[in-house]
């Protein structure tokens, strides 16, 4: 029997009938053709799939849309403030070359985003603990860890490269 | 050096927004209405002879649309060496007979996933199982089980090169040592799964979308093997997730999604699990080499006899390329006066391995370098200088092999003993901790045309418009690498444009100009690089004329075309803006549009390839008493790319590189219990993360490549190969064993240390 679901997402609201065994990906995948977020494993091992729900990261692969009812989700398509502008974030990954094949991406971003909003000035440390659940294949990482210092530089509007510790 | 606007520059690169937004279709992202699912049933044995496949019942559950076997098919075999037909090894789904667990077997496709899934269970295949080998000494033993018929040695493929005389040689040498190495099978571990979407057109041509790193070669096999024509088949790559080898050859879920589009009339989509990658996905090939090599006391290298079994798995894949360059890279890098080799590429009852990054380079080198460590250190030289010693230079000549035209081998070795303190190093790092180098070079694209394609190995289409701007179309497959804004740049650079004057069109087969044999050995740049060049230069003649009538210019005048105008060199004034001269040209040409056509296709290099990459690493490590753990704490580079197209691309490939080769030495295995693949998920799989990256230095040396474009080579899939070798040796500083058989794991590393303690 499915289960009816009221989810806002990247800040609409929808109203869905979902199997109990459907996992988060899937219905924003499949049901809300958000492809931004992607599937890489379904183990919870790559991160490849991370959303936020409600302020926390989350791989949506191991997560069944039954629990999520009621709660509010941001994905990578909800990063960027307009059509136009990139977030930040989106912003630093263009500039460091931190993308190669790109499949990482929007859940390496979804890490930065919650790593950044609870600690707005990490150190290389904190930023490659923010990371671990996440695995590319592409870039070595370190890339990556460039765009999220950089990124937070841009979101305090100060963009000296910070001491690292 | 000549001074370049776009080409090495630090562009951005042009699909970098697309992908940050979330907004690059990849090909499990393109929905079409009305599509069914796909799933695939997979041999649960190694080897066993198929009696009976009962479909009945999966046909008969709601929403089930189509079921395939080999019985559905036309039974084509089909492989990439198209050359060699008998090398041709492989049905799409399984005819008669199983050769490992993972083996295709059957396919669904239904209204969704989860029913396809459900129908693979009520799918009946009735096995009679037959004796299996899971390792090549097994396989080529007196009366070990026939794996193909054609084929009772089991040894599908043997390469020998052979040049001066090795007996001679050892017979002059002052020391001689024989080693032999053992290497794991490891994952390419792409992020993307491997994913296909076919959709029949009106007139009965097939569509497929899929995660390839070479649509051409999908086309022509597609087309084989479902019976039909090249033409029929269009074969589009959207955004690919990573493929590093193993997205590069016609695979059962292409096939089964084209047939069952074409059964159904609906589109059809298969997308794999993380699991059944690991399961049944393409490999890196284990190996056994022995080797055997002879020096003079000075360190001088005199003679090499190299041996390599590769463990080719069920299938030959893109195994037998594996085998040759095996044995091109063990003559490559020091100067081997008398050389012989002899690879054999062996089948097992194992997943079948394949093209991985480095191909052959990683597993070759690794022996080279690891067997130059220790001579060097019995012989009581320095690594570093039996290097410089022993190293190939810019005009070398192997037989059968290569002929170098550019090579900064000896600078790579400098610079990074330099940059890293090495000598300092060497002397003073405390027990436990530990300083190694290891060199690579690789090939920039193969020669030996294999595919046996009647096309040129990479091709361009350049049409230019009165508005200033350029559209390149190509078959040039980015899988990540970066390729697409690297052919921006070049083309850009060429015409004097900027990169947003340029639009792209690439990666499919009605489309864009044939051929091109895709991404694979570090070609792109070189191959497709060199077609947009050629392409650029035949519309620049035309441009140069519509100038040179328009000014009245002497014939001695130079033409250019730079920072968006055509113009004499000498007089920017007597010029035009690129807009009005591509105008000027239609006019001239009673409105025909200003297109042209570039190709490449490598000349008078011998059968490998046009141009080699070389360069040297060396790392810092520590070991960990108690536990055996490597800490890798830096990493030092030092590459001879030829000209640096885009330099943040070519550090992202070193640092993949660094990653992919971090694991390969230190904890990536396919974990085997006879014919089964234990590790996965990447909870076993263990691919290294962010916490274990080192800090990473890299030096570009300064080297021109005259085949290449702009002067560039090959650049990423070499780095694949020294990390592991210099890993090693740093562990070998540090504690005193010496690694034979990869990954160094903490428990082989505890082993040693504990048997010398005691």
């Amino acid at each position: 029997m499915k289960h009816n679901i009221r989810i806002v997402v990247n800040g609409d609201e929808y109203c869905l009938a979902v199997d109990p065994w459907k996992t988060l990906n899937e219905v924003i995948r499949e049901d809300l053709n958000l492809t931004g977020t992607k599937l890489g494993c379904g183990t919870g091992d790559c991160g490849a799939c991370a959303v936020i729900v409600d302020g926390k990261a989350v791989s949506s692969c191991l997560t069944l849309a039954v629990s999520v009812d009621g709660k509010s989700i941001k994905t990578v398509e909800g990063l960027a403030p307009s059509g136009e502008e990139l977030h930040p974030i989106q912003e630093s990954f263009v500039e460091t070359g931190a993308i190669q094949c790109g499949f990482c991406t929007s859940g390496m971003e979804m890490a930065a985003f919650h790593l950044l909003s609870n600690n707005p000035s990490p150190t290389d440390l904190e930023i490659r603990k923010g990371l671990s659940g996440h695995l590319c294949r592409c870039t070595g990482y370190n890339q990556i860890v460039e765009a999220i210092s950089l990124a937070a530089n841009k979101m305090q509007g100060c963009h000296c490269k910070k001491e690292e510790s | 050096m000549k001074e370049f606007s776009i080409v090495g520059k630090d562009v951005p690169r042009t699909d970098a927004e697309a992908k940050a937004r979330g907004s690059a279709l990849y090909t499990d992202d393109i929905r079409l209405p009305g599509t069914l699912h796909g799933r695939i049933l997979r041999s649960p044995i190694a080897h066993g002879i198929i009696k009976n496949i009962d479909t009945s019942k999966a046909l008969k559950l709601p929403g089930v649309k189509c079921v395939l076997t080999a019985e559905d098919t036309p039974k084509v075999k089909y492989g990439n060496w198209r050359l060699f037909p008998e090398t041709q090894d492989e049905y799409p789904l399984a005819v008669d007979k199983v050769r490992f667990i993972g083996d295709e077997v059957a396919a669904v496709a239904a209204i969704d996933r989860d029913t396809a899934e459900e129908a693979l269970d009520l799918i009946e295949v009735e096995y009679e199982e037959l004796p299996a080998v899971f390792d090549v000494a097994s396989s080529i033993a007196q009366g070990a089980p026939v794996i193909h018929e054609y084929c009772p040695s089991n040894i599908s493929v043997n390469r020998k090169i052979k040049y001066g005389d090795i007996e001679k040689g050892f017979a002059e040498s002052d020391y001689v040592r024989e080693d032999t190495f053992k290497f794991q099978a490891i994952s390419h571990a792409y992020l993307e799964p491997c994913s296909a979407l076919a959709q029949v057109d009106l007139d009965g041509r097939i569509t497929l979308w899929t995660s390839t790193q070479t649509p051409y070669i999908v086309q022509c096999l597609l087309a084989s093997t479902l019976g039909m024509r090249e033409n029929d088949i269009r074969i589009i790559k959207p955004y690919v997730g990573g493929g590093f080898g193993g997205k590069m050859e016609l695979r059962t879920w292409e096939f089964c999604a084209a047939l069952m589009a074409k059964k159904t009339g609906r589109p059809v989509k298969f997308t794999l699990d993380r699991q059944e990658e690991f399961l049944a996905g393409r490999r890196r090939h284990p190996m056994t080499i022995r080797s055997k090599v002879g020096f003079k006391k000075d360190g001088t290298l005199v003679s090499k006899d190299l041996r390599i079994q590769l463990d080719g798995g069920a299938y030959n894949a893109m195994g037998p390329t594996a085998t040759f360059l095996c044995g091109n890279f063990g003559a490559m890098l020091y100067r081997y006066p008398n050389y012989r080799f002899l690879g054999e590429h062996i089948y097992t009852n194992k997943p079948p391995a394949s093209a991985m990054r480095g191909f052959g380079a990683p597993q070759s080198l690794y022996a080279s370098e690891v067997q130059m460590n220790i001579a060097a250190e019995e012989l009581g030289i320095d690594p570093v200088d039996i290097r410089l010693k022993n190293a190939q230079v810019s005009g070398d000549k192997i037989p059968d092999v290569a002929t170098i035209s550019s090579c900064g081998f000896s600078e790579s070795i400098q610079a990074v003993a330099e940059m890293s303190g090495w000598r300092e190093k060497r002397k003073s790092l405390k027990p436990g901790q530990g300083i190694g180098i290891g060199c690579y070079s690789f090939i920039s694209g193969g020669v030996f045309n294999w595919f046996n394609t009647q096309y040129p190995f990479s091709a361009a289409e350049v049409r230019v418009f009165s508005d200033g701007t350029a559209h390149l179309l190509t078959m040039a497959s980015d899988i990540g690498q970066g390729s697409d804004t690297a052919l921006k740049q070049i083309l850009a650079e060429e015409l004097g444009l900027r990169m947003e004057d340029i639009r792209l069109t690439t990666a499919d087969t009605a489309m864009t100009p044939q051929g091109d044999l895709g991404t694979w050995g570090s070609r792109v740049t070189l191959m497709a690089g060199n077609a947009v060049i050629d392409a650029a230069r035949k519309i620049k003649q035309q441009l140069f004329g519509a100038v040179s009538a328009r000014f009245n210019l002497n014939v001695i005048h130079d033409i250019e075309c730079k920072n968006g105008r055509v113009q004499a060199t000498a007089r920017h004034d007597y010029g035009m803006s690129f807009g009005d001269a591509v105008a000027m040209v239609q006019k001239a040409n009673r409105g025909e549009p200003l297109v042209a056509r570039g190709s490449y296709t490598p000349r008078g290099k011998g059968l490998v390839t046009p141009a080699f990459g070389f360069g040297a690493q060396i790392a810092e490590i520590e070991v960990d008493k108690e536990t055996g753990l490597v800490k890798v704490k830096n990493m030092w580079t030092a590459h001879d790319c030829g000209t640096v197209i885009n330099p943040r691309s070519v550090e992202g490939q070193l640092a993949g590189s660094i990653q992919m080769g971090l694991g390969y030495a230190l904890s990536e295995q396919m974990i085997m219990d006879g014919g089964k693949t234990l590790s996965l998920d990447f909870a076993d799989y263990k691919m290294p993360t962010a916490m274990d990256m080192p800090p990473s230095e890299v030096v570009h040396v300064d080297t021109f490549e005259p085949e290449g474009p702009m002067g560039a080579k090959e650049t990423g899939e070499g780095l694949a190969s020294p990390t592991a070798p210099a890993i090693s040796e740093a562990v070998y500083h540090a504690t005193g064993y010496r690694c034979k058989d990869l990954p160094i794991t903490p428990e082989k590393i505890l082993n040693a240390t504990r048997d010398k303690a005691e």
